[in-house]
């Protein structure tokens, strides 16, 4: 019993020949090998309509961003006045939502940085540690480089976010939030 | 690799000693592990120990597959009607009610419905079924066409059964009288008549035979 690839063991039950049969029975055929079977153009269509949805969605992300962008201009705020922080000390404060947590920590006379006080890792406080020249989280021995906030030892992997500082007559004021992936 | 086309499945029942071995080998293999699925069927309890052994026939237009409303009853391209696909199969008994020949189970633990795939493990390999290679008697046989018509002279084997008005024709041989002209077995006409071994032979599947033309 040989039988040529493609072609029927089973025999439907009214026994007439397959090419009278109800499209149903081609659809969900018992013999594994047809329901194995995948026609090389029903492959062909589906490839070409997953990427299709894919492409889609590209051009949907695309145009989202560009509805987005503009809405985002964050109100200038005044956080202290530079005479208030000695160098090398640290004021935290809320920008722009009052749940945003910031610390701000000045360098030296000039200088100031200012950074999300979450961890990227897990979200907890970090502590600036200015003689040591960075942001240490202690839940996980986290650390952060002072000067510009991105990792250099622990579990965290993406950089603090930054927060934008303006001084002007000797008052620094907040002027946005710089999102960092790495 | 699938299962040999010259290797077929021959059952006996007037050969049928009723040890079930059958069944505790089933349980063994690997396919269904832990779980028989060859039962042996009392004819007439009250009046006879006759047994039948009950495999899956394999039929050219599986019942089972046939009402499967979830696609999921396969046969593979040797003809062997497998188990139930586990990621399709609803465990709705549609199979169970449907097959005439009884053979599927429902596992409800596991949502799954299996049945006897001729030890599709050890057939694909070129290795007896677990029943063939444990049966005393031989009532369930597993070799080539041949070898039985050698050492059986007084039966042949047909693939014809016939259930009220369906008609099967399966993979599955069961053994007749050679010399009468049968054509196919009349399972449900001989369920009744009365199989108490004075006119007839206590075993339905001969009791009911229908006879062809010419009757010798």
């Amino acid at each position: 019993m040989s039988r040529q690839d493609g072609e029927q063991l089973t025999v439907p039950p009214d026994g007439r020949p397959e090419a009278e049969q109800p499209r149903w029975r081609q659809d969900f055929p018992i013999d594994s090998p047809q329901d194995e079977y995948v026609a090389r153009r029903d492959f062909v269509k589906f490839m070409v309509l997953i990427s299709l949805a894919f492409t889609t969605g590209q051009f949907w992300v695309l145009l989202r961003n560009a509805q987005r962008a503009p809405a985002e201009a964050l109100p200038l705020r005044a956080i202290a006045r530079v005479d208030d922080i000695a160098v090398g000390g640290a004021l935290v404060f809320a920008y722009p939502e009052p749940g945003d947590a910031r610390v701000l920590v000045r360098l030296d006379a000039q200088t100031m940085v200012a950074y999300a006080q979450h961890c990227t890792h897990l979200s907890c406080p970090v502590i600036p540690q200015p003689e040591a020249g960075r942001l240490y989280c202690p839940c996980h021995e986290g650390s952060f480089d002072l000067a510009t906030g991105r990792p250099i030892a622990g579990p965290p992997q993406r950089a603090l976010p930054r927060v934008r500082l303006q001084v002007r007559d000797g008052v620094i004021y907040a002027t946005g939030v710089e999102e960092r992936s790495a | 690799m699938p299962v040999p086309a010259q290797m077929e499945f021959f059952i006996d029942p007037s050969r049928c000693i009723g040890c079930q071995a059958c069944v505790q080998a089933c349980t063994e293999c690997d396919t269904h592990k832990g779980a028989a699925m060859i039962q042996l069927d009392y004819i007439d309890r009250g009046s006879s120990p006759q047994t039948v052994p009950v495999v899956c026939m394999h039929c050219d237009s599986p019942t089972c597959a046939e009402v499967c409303p979830a696609d999921a009853i396969k046969r593979s391209g040797d003809g062997v009607v497998q188990t139930a696909r586990k990621p399709r199969c609803i465990a709705c008994n549609n199979c169970v009610l449907a097959c005439p020949f009884g053979v599927p189970k429902m596992h409800t633990q596991m949502n799954l419905m299996m049945k006897c795939d001729m030890c599709y493990d050890r057939t694909s390999v070129g290795q007896k079924p677990m029943c063939a290679s444990v049966c005393p008697s031989q009532a369930l046989f597993y070799g080539r066409r041949e070898e039985i018509e050698r050492s059986r002279p007084r039966s042949r084997p047909i693939t014809r059964f016939q259930f009220g008005s369906q008609v099967i024709t399966t993979k599955v041989n069961v053994m007749v009288p050679r010399h009468q002209l049968i054509d196919l077995v009349d399972v449900t006409s001989a369920q009744h008549e009365r199989a108490a071994g004075q006119e007839m032979q206590d075993d339905p599947l001969l009791a009911g035979m229908h006879l062809g033309e010419g009757v010798a």
